[in-house]
């Protein structure tokens, strides 16, 4: 698809066809990080890089990837930007590494990165491919983002660790919400966030397997005398 | 030593559960739980694979990767060669290949259960539970006997939440879920309950 326009591979992931609502991907770390803005900025931003690479590097060598191995080598390119990432992490922003801790590794097997490699950078350009790694970074951060804004908005009152609402221990009026920065919330705000998406895009609505029948009394009573 | 390895079993069913606690393998959770049938292949199949891989990471770890661990060859400088950095690479290049092998010793072997399993081999490569329970062996610098019951206990825990998420969704398809929130939504918030019911073992002491 080299006809796409620059505008159309970058932004359409992150509205129209975003990878963790539409296509449940990835959601592994999206949940875990989310807790405060801050490291789901850093993790969002870890993903975009990697992506972005990944899908750079393996469109400039696909032409040469046997296909029989493929897997293989998208693999070692993606975990080896995850080492480079996570060793950049540990030498200039530790703290935060450590509280990532184990889910920058997990980029490795975030089905975003592997997805995008094999669906668009096996088959197009590098130019566009690093665009649409950007493009679906993108989509991904963009969740992250939202999915910790209300966690910590709720949670401990701030945003970006800066009070907004005054919690009460500090002689404010907001009772803080402490079931938000805990797992169960993740997948509440995650399940809210794809229920108004869903709203507003009703083309995204997946077809029920059976369909509830209204009551029908006469039915009823015919079968009881039965 | 017997109590020391049974509460890291409970611990890691039930307190850190991978699934419901650390949203790990969260992918295949919600993508194969339609099913109790095959959520349970998928369980079986996840005990499996990281009962075998965490031991072996774990083996690799201490005997190539670490600082000093190359110092069993007996090579001259070989204590301070630190290797560490390489352990991503590493811990995901074992588990696709021991998922390979599997699959062909599987096949040759006790084809029953390779067809049982299926397509949920190969999916398993991908899934983060399983590079999840390696990186938090490396963590928390488990030794070999703990790896192999954190590893068995890690998947037990998986399996359950996915079969008990299953036996859920087969029952939820026959209510009335608004429509926008129809599957994955609905999917996303039963689990978000269900992970509540589990923060409750968190205040185990063992």
């Amino acid at each position: 698809m080299a006809t796409d326009s620059v505008k159309d591979v970058v932004l359409s992931p992150v509205f129209k066809n975003n990878p963790i609502a539409l296509q449940v991907l990835g959601i592994c770390s999206a949940l875990a990080v989310t807790n405060s803005m801050n490291v789901s900025l850093v993790m969002g931003l870890a993903v975009i890089a990697v992506t972005a690479f990944s899908n750079l590097f393996v469109s400039l060598i696909r032409s040469h990837i046997p296909s029989s191995i493929r897997i293989i080598v998208q693999m070692t390119i993606i975990a080896s930007l995850v080492i480079v990432v996570d060793q950049v992490l540990r030498a200039y922003a530790y703290e935060m590494s450590k509280q990532l801790s184990v889910f920058v590794g997990l980029i490795i097997t975030n089905c975003i990165v592997m997805g995008r490699a094999e669906a668009y950078a096996m088959q197009n350009g590098p130019v566009m491919s690093f665009l649409d790694g950007v493009g679906n970074g993108l989509g991904y951060a963009v969740i992250l983002l939202v999915v910790g804004f209300f966690r910590e908005l709720l949670g401990s009152g701030s945003v970006f660790g800066f009070t907004v609402l005054t919690p009460v221990q500090n002689g404010g009026w907001y009772v803080p919400n402490g079931l938000m920065l805990l797992p169960p919330s993740a997948f509440f705000v995650i399940g809210l966030f794809i229920w108004v998406l869903r709203s507003f895009n009703p083309d995204q609505i997946e077809k029920t397997e059976y369909r509830i029948v209204a009551n029908s009394k006469a039915k009823i009573k015919e079968t009881a005398n039965v | 030593m017997f109590e020391h390895y049974l509460s890291l079993f409970v611990k890691a069913v039930f307190v850190e559960n991978m699934a419901l606690a650390f949203f790990l393998g969260m992918c295949t959770f919600l993508a194969v739980s339609k099913k109790i049938s095959s959520a349970i292949g998928l369980g079986i199949a996840v005990i499996v694979v990281l009962t075998i891989t965490v031991p072996v990471n774990n083996l690799i770890l201490n005997y190539l990767l670490k600082a000093g661990a190359l110092s069993w060859t007996g090579l001259e400088g070989a204590e301070n060669i630190d290797l560490s950095f390489l352990g991503l690479l590493s811990y995901i290049g074992v588990i696709a290949a021991i998922v390979q092998i599997l699959e062909m010793f599987l096949d040759k072997f006790v084809p029953a259960l390779y067809n049982a399993l299926g397509v949920f081999l190969p999916l398993i490569t991908v899934n983060c539970a399983i590079m999840g329970a390696s990186l938090f062996m490396v963590q928390r610098d488990y030794s070999f006997g703990e790896s192999v019951v954190y590893g068995a206990g890690a998947g037990a825990g998986w399996a359950l939440a996915i079969m008990a998420l299953a036996g859920i969704r087969e029952k939820l398809k026959y209510s009335d879920v608004p429509a926008s929130l129809q599957g994955l939504g609905i999917t996303f918030i039963t689990a978000g309950l269900m992970s509540l019911g589990f923060m409750s073992f968190s205040g185990i002491q063992l």
